[in-house]
């Protein structure tokens, strides 16, 4: 088998006294659809601001393609393909849709390619990514011109621009309606066939268990399973942190 | 269009700026619009940061005084020509907005505002303690009547408003070629989300460094003839509350999303003050800039670059 392409090793995580994580290990693999769950508080959100660099790891390590990455910072991390979406979408208010998208492209696919690539090029991807998601009949519009799952597509949609090799899709469906989950799910569906690995962070179990090849479970900081979903969440300690 | 063909743009209409005020034949016209133009380069800097980034900075004097002060240690170490004293006052201050950055930038939103009047009273209390720059007792920069420049014999008064209608002319143009750069582009994510901006990639701490050290240059640059100018410098005129003030109300006039608003702030503005400083008094002039400024930030907080947006927006609309 080869190396993983995210490989997260005894990551510890304290704010003040509180353990936010204890002792994490996860290993997600080139392409793999990994789900994520954990009930409120239990360090999901935290693990993903460890693994991108929004927050510092104390203990353990975080490897991504081969390289150690703790210590650098989120944008560095962004570099080396390493993209997030955030829990509540954050789009840069003063701009338009489509200089939203091109701001990952000109920083982070710029940043990686140097002069390979053109400006032509670069608003070529903004454009693609735009139909992608279907937001090209908004593109000059300013995010608060979109609607709830608009929103939500562009906060993707920017992570995807990025041109990740590992895409962390924090919450991405919360408050949306069924049809608007499938759309997000056939969004993400479709970048991982391009190759994208994606780790997908969800409350919604009926997307987590579509969506997932593995699910992975943390409670209190801990990883108390890791598996086939279908297993996982017929284990007797998942059942009781999610029903008492 | 262009930057090359803005630039050129924005130099024949400085020409013809000096022309038109050659041709008044007014020495008074030249004293008062140097005030206007040092205004142009103060407020066109401070929206570096203050507009683009969204780092309010309440320290424009200092940097502005260290231009000045840059100015007084060399005429008394070793006289040099001023558009080399206006590059070494750039340099120091620049030098100085970098370190600042380093040391305040982990702070933000009114922190960071405070920090920067932090830094002009320190700044002030070492030049008030200097007694080579004249220390609080201040120093003459006593300047020539005329100067040969390039053969013609100049007024000197003329020869500062030329220089200073250049640095306006390059302030402009940096701002407005920041603005449609990669730079520009990463400096308005800073101001709008850092945390998303740091995932997308935009390296946000380095970004904030080079904003601090444009702005501050060219405050120092903007402050190195003022010896010059005003031939009595002391502190307190060097770090005048006006500078600071001024600095931060001509852009939010103006309006400080793009370089357009600095431009026309200090322009209204730095005019109706000098306007004032003749026909009323000379102390009304921050009562003015007080009272358009919070009428400002009421009615029109995009300032008048807003308004007028507003204003087409709607009349394409109906």
């Amino acid at each position: 088998m080869s190396a993983p392409l995210l490989h997260v090793d005894q990551v510890g995580k304290r704010f003040g006294g509180f353990v936010a994580l204890d002792g994490v290990n996860l290993s997600v693999a080139q392409g793999e659809r990994l789900g994520l769950i954990g009930p409120n508080g239990s360090g999901k959100s935290t693990l993903v601001n460890c693994i991108c660099g929004t927050l510092q790891n104390e203990d353990g390590r975080v490897t991504f393609d081969g390289r150690k990455v703790d210590g650098l910072a989120a944008h560095q991390r962004t570099i080396l393909g390493l993209a997030r979406s955030f829990q509540l979408p954050r789009p840069f208010h003063s701009m338009s849709v489509a200089d939203n998208l091109r701001i990952p492209l000109l920083y982070a696919v710029k940043a990686r390619l140097g002069p390979a690539i053109s400006a032509r090029e670069l608003d070529a991807h903004c454009v693609e990514y735009l139909r992608l998601v279907s937001l090209d009949h908004k593109a000059d519009k300013q995010p608060r011109d979109l609607t709830q799952v608009e929103m939500r597509k562009l906060e993707l949609a920017r992570a995807m621009a990025a041109e990740p090799k590992l895409l962390i899709a924090d919450e991405s469906m919360a408050g949306l309606s069924h049809s608007e989950i499938d759309d997000i799910l056939k969004l993400l569906m479709r970048m991982n066939e391009r190759g994208v690995t994606i780790i997908m962070i969800e409350h919604i179990m009926s997307a987590v268990m579509s969506f997932s090849q593995r699910l992975v479970v943390l409670v209190s900081g801990k990883k108390i399973a890791d598996g086939d979903p279908q297993e996982v969440v017929r284990n007797p300690e998942v059942e009781k942190a999610y029903l008492g | 269009m262009k930057s090359r063909i803005f630039l050129i743009v924005a130099l024949a209409v400085a020409a013809a700026l000096f022309v038109f005020a050659r041709l008044l034949g007014s020495e008074y016209f030249f004293f008062a619009g140097y005030v206007v133009l040092q205004f142009i380069v103060l407020a066109t800097a401070w929206n570096i940061l203050g507009g683009y980034c969204g780092y309010v900075n309440f320290g424009s004097a200092a940097f502005f005084a260290v231009g000045a002060y840059t100015s007084v240690f060399f005429h008394k170490a070793y006289p040099l020509p001023i558009p080399v004293l206006i590059l070494l006052g750039g340099l120091i201050a620049g030098i100085i907005g970098l370190g600042m950055g380093y040391l305040t930038l982990r702070l933000r939103g009114a922190f960071f505002a405070i920090a920067t009047l932090a830094l002009a009273v320190v700044l002030q209390t070492l030049i008030v303690n200097w007694q080579y720059v004249g220390g609080s007792r201040g120093a003459y920069a006593i300047r020539p009547a005329a100067i040969d420049v390039l053969g013609v014999s100049l007024p000197y008064m003329q020869y500062l408003f030329i220089l200073m209608l250049i640095l306006a002319v390059g302030a402009v143009v940096i701002a407005r070629m920041i603005e449609r750069s990669r730079l520009g582009y990463g400096f308005a994510t800073i101001r709008d989300d850092e945390l998303a901006a740091e995932a997308c990639g935009v390296p946000t701490l380095r970004l904030k460094l080079i904003a601090t050290t444009i702005s501050g240059a060219l405050m120092g640059m903007a402050g190195a003839p003022f010896p010059y100018y005003i031939t009595y410098i002391e502190p307190s005129s060097a770090f005048g509350l006006a500078y600071a003030v001024n600095s931060i109300a001509m852009p939010m006039i103006g309006g400080t999303g793009s370089w357009i608003g600095p431009l026309v702030g200090a322009i209204l503005l730095g005019s109706i003050q000098e306007v004032a400083r003749v026909t009323i008094s000379s102390a009304v002039n921050l009562l003015i800039v007080g009272v358009l400024l919070v009428f400002f930030v009421i009615i029109a907080p995009n300032g008048l670059v807003g308004l007028v947006q507003n204003w087409m927006k709607a009349k394409a609309k109906s």
